[in-house]
C-alpha cells in the first residue's frame, strides 16, 4: 500500500488533482512513457501500479474500477489485453522514474516515467522507420544494416517488426540468388534514392542515430554513402522522375556518381 | 494597517540585495560521456542513465 500523499493537492482542488492524475494515466498506458515533472510522476506512480494491478486480475469488476479513472475503453482495452499479461511474473514496481532535469522556462524539475519492460528509445526508431517505410517510394527499399537486426531481434513480438525482418531476409536471398538483376535494379534504385531522401529525411535521421550508437562500424559507411549520392543527384530528381515513369534509362544520373 | 513611515533608501535595498548569491550546481561527470551533469539525473548530452537510454538526443 503506498503512503498517502503529502502537501497540497495537485492543480489546487481534490477534483482537478483527480482529473489531472487520471489523465497523466491514461497517457502513460496509451504512449508506454511521457514526460512529465517530478511531483506529477511521484504522484502518478501508486496510481498507475494500482491500475495495473486491476489488468493483472482481468475481470469485469476490475474492468469496471479501472475504467472509473481511465475513461479511454481503447486504452482500457490495451492495459488489459497487452499491459497486464506482460507483467504476469512481476510482483509490483511496473513503472520507472529517471529524472531528467529542470525545465527551461519555469524551472521546474522533469522526469520521465515509463513502463518497465516497455518500448526502449532504439525501438521506437524502428517503430518510427516502419511507418516511414509504408509511403510510396520507401516501399521499394529493404532493410539493411542495424535496421533488420533490430527487427529479427523483435520479430517475436510485433507484426510490423516481422514483416521487416522476413523483407531483410529475401533482400539478403535476393543478392545471393540473382546478381545480374541486382545489377539492374541497381541502376533503377539510383533514380529513386533521391526521391526517397526527400520524401523522409526527418523520419529517417533518428534511425540514424540508434543505429549509429550500435553499430557504428557497419552503418557509417552506408551513411557516408547515401550523403554523397544525395547533394549530388538532389538537382536530376525533377529530371530523373518523369523518366523512370517512361521506363527509360535515365543516363543522365551516371556521371553526377 | 501598518505601512512603512519611510521610503528605503537605495543603499538599504542594495545592501539587503547584496545577499542574493548563486551557488554552483555541483557536477558530476557521466558514466557514458564522461561530460559533466548533474548527480541523480539522467545525462543531457548522451541521454543517458545508469547506462540506459533516457531521452533520444
Amino acid at each position: 500500500m503506498p503512503t498517502p500523499t503529502k502537501g497540497p493537492r495537485l492543480g489546487g482542488s481534490p477534483a482537478h488533482e483527480r482529473l489531472m492524475l487520471a489523465n497523466l494515466a491514461t497517457s502513460l498506458f496509451e504512449h508506454g512513457r511521457i514526460t512529465t515533472t517530478e511531483a506529477k510522476a511521484k504522484r502518478l506512480r501508486p496510481l498507475a501500479e494500482r491500475l495495473i494491478t486491476f489488468a493483472k486480475r482481468g475481470d469485469i469488476h476490475a474492468r469496471r474500477r479501472v475504467l472509473t479513472v481511465v475513461r479511454d475503453k481503447t486504452v482500457v482495452h490495451t492495459l488489459f489485453a497487452e499491459i497486464g499479461p506482460q507483467y504476469a511474473e512481476r510482483a509490483g514496481g511496473y513503472t520507472r522514474i529517471t529524472k531528467i532535469g529542470p525545465r527551461k522556462g519555469d524551472n521546474a524539475p522533469m522526469a520521465v516515467i515509463e513502463l518497465v519492460e516497455g518500448l526502449t528509445v532504439a525501438q521506437e526508431a524502428v517503430q518510427e522507420a516502419d511507418r516511414a517505410r509504408s509511403t510510396r517510394f520507401a516501399r521499394r527499399r529493404r532493410p539493411t544494416g542495424a535496421v533488420a537486426e533490430a527487427a529479427a531481434e523483435l520479430a517475436g513480438e510485433s507484426e510490423t517488426a516481422a514483416a521487416v525482418a522476413a523483407d531483410a531476409e529475401a533482400a539478403k536471398a535476393d543478392e545471393a540468388l540473382a546478381p545480374e538483376v541486382e545489377a539492374e535494379s541497381a541502376e533503377t534504385a539510383e533514380t529513386e534514392a533521391p526521391a526517397e531522401a526527400a520524401e523522409a529525411p526527418a523520419a529517417e535521421a533518428p534511425v540514424e542515430e540508434a543505429a549509429a550508437e550500435e553499430a557504428p562500424a557497419e552503418e557509417a559507411p552506408v551513411e557516408e554513402a547515401a550523403a554523397d549520392e544525395a547533394p549530388a543527384e538532389e538537382a536530376p530528381v525533377d529530371e530523373a522522375a518523369p523518366a523512370a515513369e517512361t521506363d527509360e534509362t535515365p543516363e543522365g544520373d551516371k556521371p553526377a556518381e | 494597517m501598518a505601512v512603512p513611515k519611510r521610503r528605503m533608501s537605495r543603499s538599504n535595498t542594495r545592501s539587503r540585495r547584496s545577499q542574493w548569491k548563486a551557488t554552483a550546481p555541483a557536477l558530476v561527470p557521466c558514466g557514458r560521456c564522461r561530460q559533466p551533469k548533474l548527480a541523480h539525473i539522467a545525462c543531457s548530452v548522451c541521454g543517458t542513465y545508469n547506462g540506459r537510454q533516457v531521452i533520444s538526443v
